[in-house]
């Protein structure tokens, strides 16, 4: 009687039962079946995409020499949402680093996520990685990627080769190729044909457990792809004469440009000072970039492309093929020099007079030079000099000057031809012949870069044409070339016929008695050029040579500054003398002025201003 | 030899079928959670799945033996069997070996052993006991008392060994308590004394006091009849107001700061999936992940990858979520209601008072472990660590819940007998 009251209450007590149960049945259903942001936790929790590096594209000089390879860093990685219950002072201990750098390192790679890797210790090298790899089963979370990292067997050519570093935010901004933490061309030829260099990265889905062990590929490796290697690169480069350029130039600001003049393939891109690319490789590119970065000779300015000069005397061929072109000068013209006295230029160089074309170039007269300028733009066949000069100024920039040659030049500047309007802006329209008279003699407002410079020695060895100067020759399993543009003739307005009393003063400079290189001729190779000194106001004279051999078939055109070296018989001549012998022979014969280039420091009065 | 046949006629076959899969899955599911890619010998004693399985070679031993014994030898014993855990829990508090931070192992060579789980079943039979004495008056403060006084003993000395969860199943007797006849307000009171307490948590305390305070006085104007007879209900407003004041500063100053944390994370004041909160993220996204019909055996990649702490123990759903999904805990779900309603059905057609009350005790303990265990992996219940039974790792919780459940397997089969 007293039991049987409450065996209702079973009732009840089963509802509760099922209650709970279907409770339980709809949250799981919750679970499994509607919300399936559960799955895709899952799937970041074990798999691990990991990124395979592509090997780098090689790079090439033009006989096949290498002069840039890969070599194997490792970083680790950090995923922060795995880092738990970890042992901050093993990780400490084995990183080497302390708690602070490592709590500062762990945010910065939480802030840009929690769920994706990011790099927590960047290009360790091969010796450290081991003992790391040792411990890392214990370190939930940080994981080894390894990478690729740039070298140079030759230590040359850093400012045309440029150098590699990690994407920036803005890099990965514009280009989803990157992920946080790659690397990515930063200058030069790495950053003029990234796309091709990169290769393309792979991608690895591989299982891990919740201690970071590699448990196996996923689904076989059915969703991997596999990283494609960069295209290797050929460059117009001749490394032993960039190597030899450079030592020439050591202690020496200025640079050298060469240029195979059949095809506009620079063969020699050099800025002195320089610096050896292997500094800007690895974990102390940073801290060496900022030094060069503070230098105060600008290593890191490439000379070559950015360095602007008024051409001074090698512009009075310009000139004087405008004149011969407009025909207001012949190969017979002759003016009169009273040296000192002339007017409105006067002439520094002490010769004959009267003088013809040929030997006003030898003897680069000022005074001819005016003469010869004030007929192109006072040509009576024009309404005055204002249109004169338009004219002048279109036949100038035929030949490459005033503008960029827009190739994969690194960091290429225009220079300056000043055009009509920049002149009655100045001169509120009053200006005449009289007025611009310093471009007769390639000073004042005129602005050329080196490679302008070379690229007018490349016109005239080749009559009156170039092919815009350019680094690449041949891209891996491209039969054609890669830029069309590299291969079109540009045409200067000048008639081939008027070049040919140019280059025979060009060969005197050389070759006659009182020629102004007179002292680097060789019996082997018939070498043309033109020596140039530029007012510097800011110090001592720059030495300025252009060259072109050999005459009748020419091989090499080549432009070099020396800057405050004064005349450019004295610096700049010899250097370029001695690349051509080496680039035509393979080696210079001449050793002791080979020596004697090579040891002169230029730079010492530099060194003393700047200690002051 | 008569007797034997007549036992194995009248054993419930139905709630053996229904143990034999549990223990099957839960093997399964260890199997899966623990074996490498090579499985030379399932009876591999260095891992979880070989010792479950000889665990469960005990287990079948234990329970063939219990069917044997004579029925009336555990009602006999009952007392003895209760004093005898309560020494145990004693000794264990002196001489255990500390494991996972809770002092309740008794260690012996490689052998560990948890009288926790055991305490249990004599705590039920402890209870069938004195409830079912021809001389207990249900309506007597004396029998609440010495009730309660059963299984509070038990879950207080299974609290000083620092294991929460174990100690709270000692609540599951409730059940028992209200079905013989415990007055129904005493549950209400305990439902809203834990909305209460849950309200203060999550909300603050003179919000909630405000709330009774606000309450109280609609019902005053709403119903007159409070309005002449108000000393009850401004009485329960008063032991309200003192709950919310005791219990919040019980969890503030009381509670130990993973208890609280738990607490916080389960009612979603806190978001701590690096602490309290990882266990049950991770559990949840291995359910989750399981879909509607699983990855398959053997392919639960977040259990077998050991993503889900503790999951061939407390966290042994998730791995028959994860790799047989929503139709597999479905099923899973569906056996453990039918067990637990079977019980109940079985325990009402006992003649004997002392077999029902022990088995709504068995259906009680089992109710609370299920409810627990699978509401704290989908998060619905605070982790505390209790086994699923039958399926969990482990030969205590294994060897305990067999007993449980075979000794009143052996008291139906008997129920015949009983006049």
């Amino acid at each position: 009687m007293h039991s049987t009251d409450y065996s209702s209450r079973k009732n009840i007590i089963i509802g509760v039962f099922l209650l709970v149960a279907i409770i339980f049945i709809i949250r799981l259903f919750y679970l499994q079946v509607i919300n399936s942001s559960y799955k895709l936790s899952a799937d970041n929790i074990v798999l691990r995409k990991v990124r395979e590096y592509p090997p780098r594209g090689l790079i090439y000089d033009r006989y096949g020499k290498l002069m840039v390879f890969n070599e194997a860093a490792y970083d680790l990685m950090v995923i922060p949402r795995q880092m738990k219950d970890i042992d901050t002072s093993l990780i400490c201990e084995i990183t080497g680093i302390d708690k602070l750098t490592f709590e500062k390192k762990l945010r910065k790679a939480k802030r840009y996520s929690y769920y994706k890797p990011s790099t927590y210790m960047k290009q360790i090298s091969k010796k450290d990685i081991g003992k790391i790899q040792e411990k890392l089963y214990q370190i939930p979370g940080l994981f080894i990627q390894t990478r690729t990292l740039r070298q140079y067997p030759y230590p040359i050519a850093g400012h045309l080769l440029g150098s590699i570093g990690e994407v920036s935010k803005r890099e990965i901004e514009k280009d989803n190729f990157y992920k946080p933490g790659d690397y990515i061309g930063k200058s030069g030829i790495e950053n003029y044909y990234e796309e091709y260099l990169r290769g393309k990265s792979g991608l690895k889905i591989v299982e891990v457990d919740v201690h970071n062990r590699l448990k196996g590929k996923y689904s076989n490796g059915k969703f991997d792809t596999i990283a494609v290697a960069g295209k290797d690169i050929f460059l117009g480069i001749d490394a032993d004469l960039q190597l030899y350029g450079e030592q020439l130039m050591q202690n020496k600001k200025g640079s050298i440009v060469a240029i195979e003049p059949k095809t506009g393939e620079i063969l020699a891109l050099i800025s002195s000072p320089g610096y050896n690319p292997n500094l800007l490789v690895g974990r102390e590119r940073s801290e060496n970039y900022s030094k060069l970065l503070k230098d105060t000779l600008i290593p890191l300015m490439n000379r070559a492309t950015m360095g602007t000069y008024p051409p001074g005397s090698t512009f009075k061929m310009v000139n004087a093929l405008v004149g011969l072109q407009d025909k207001t000068l012949t190969k017979y013209t002759e003016y009169g020099c009273k040296g000192q006295l002339s007017l409105p230029i006067k002439c520094t160089h002490d010769h004959k007079t009267p003088l013809n074309l040929s030997e006003a170039i030898e003897q680069s007269c000022n005074p001819y030079f005016w003469n010869t300028y004030k007929s192109i733009l006072e040509n009576p066949s024009y309404s005055g000099s204002h249109e004169g000069y338009e004219h002048w100024y279109e036949n100038v920039t035929s030949f490459g000057f005033g503008k960029k040659f827009k190739t994969d030049i690194p960091f290429e500047v225009r220079g300056n031809i000043p055009n009509n309007s920049y002149f009655d802006k100045l001169y509120r329209g009053s200006w005449n012949s009289l007025t611009v008279r310093s471009l007769s003699i390639g000073q004042g407002e005129i602005l050329v870069t080196p490679i302008q410079l070379a690229n007018l020695s490349t016109i005239i060895a080749n009559r009156g044409y170039y092919y815009p100067p350019h680094l690449l020759t041949k891209m891996e399993g491209q039969d054609e070339v890669l830029n069309p543009y590299f291969n079109e003739k540009q045409i200067t307005s000048i008639d081939p016929d008027n070049f040919d009393v140019v280059r025979t003063a060009m060969l005197d400079v050389f070759e006659a008695d009182n020629g102004t290189a007179r002292w680097y001729k060789l019996d082997s190779i018939k070498q043309c050029g033109k020596t140039g000194t530029v007012q510097n106001p800011h110090g001592d004279d720059h030495s300025i040579f252009i060259a072109f051999a050999p005459m009748d078939n020419p091989q090499i055109a080549i432009s070099v500054i020396v800057e405050n070296s004064g005349f450019g018989s004295t610096w700049a001549a010899p250097i370029a003398s001695l690349l051509i012998e080496k680039y035509l022979n393979g080696e210079s014969q001449r050793k002791s002025l080979e020596k004697k280039i090579m040891e002169g420091n230029l730079l010492q009065g530099d060194k003393n201003k700047r200690q002051h | 030899m008569r007797n034997r046949e007549k036992i194995s006629g009248n054993v419930d076959w139905v709630t053996v079928m229904i143990y034999s899969i549990l223990v099957f899955v839960g093997w399964l599911s260890i199997y899966t959670a623990s074996a490498g890619e090579d499985v030379s010998t399932l009876l591999d004693l260095n891992t979880r799945y070989g010792k479950q399985l000889l665990w469960i070679g005990f287990a079948i031993l234990l329970a063939g033996l219990i069917l044997i014994i004579d029925a009336e030898f555990f009602s006999t014993f009952s007392y003895v069997f209760y004093l005898g855990l309560l020494l145990l829990l004693i000794g264990v508090l002196i001489f255990g070996s500390t494991v996972a931070g809770s002092k309740s192992w008794f260690k012996i060579g490689g052998f560990a052993i948890q009288p926790a789980e055991f305490a249990k079943f004599a705590t039920a039979l402890a209870m069938a006991k004195y409830l079912s004495a021809l001389n207990v008056n249900m309506r007597a403060l004396k029998t609440k008392v010495i009730s309660i006084g059963i299984l509070i003993l038990p879950a207080l000395l299974i609290l000083l060994q620092n294991d929460t969860g174990s100690a709270l199943v000692y609540f599951s007797f409730g059940i028992v308590l209200f079905r013989e006849g415990f007055s129904g307000l005493l549950f209400i009171a305990a439902l809203m004394m834990t909305t209460l307490f849950i309200a203060t948590i999550v909300f603050s305390e003179t919000l909630v006091i405000s709330a009774v305070a606000g309450i109280v006085f609609i019902i005053m104007i709403l119903f007159k009849k409070y309005r002449k007879n108000w000393k009850p209900i401004f009485g329960i407003m008063i032991l309200a107001i003192a709950f919310v004041f005791s219990s919040n500063y019980a969890f503030e100053n009381v509670l130990p700061a993973h208890q609280k944390n738990r607490i916080n994370v389960l009612l979603g004041i806190e978001q701590d999936l690096r602490g309290a909160g990882y266990n049950v993220n991770q559990s949840k996204i291995a359910i989750g992940s399981g879909g509607l019909t699983g990855k398959g055996f053997r392919n639960g990649v977040l259990t077998r990858y050991n993503f889900v702490p503790e999951q061939s123990t407390d966290f042994i759903f998730c791995t028959v979520g994860e790799e047989w999904g929503f139709i597999g805990v479905s099923v899973l779900l569906i056996l453990f209601m039918t067990l637990l309603i079977r019980i109940i059905l079985l325990a009402e057609r006992q003649r004997s008072k002392f077999s029902r009350i022990y088995g709504y005790g068995v259906a009680s303990i089992l109710f609370f472990h299920f409810t627990i265990n699978i509401g704290m992996t989908i998060g619905l219940a605070p982790v505390v660590g209790i086994p699923l039974p039958f399926l969990s790792y482990g030969g205590s919780s294994l060897w305990a819940f067999t007993l449980l459940l075979f000794i009143f397997l052996k008291q139906d089969a008997n129920r015949l007998n009983v006049l």
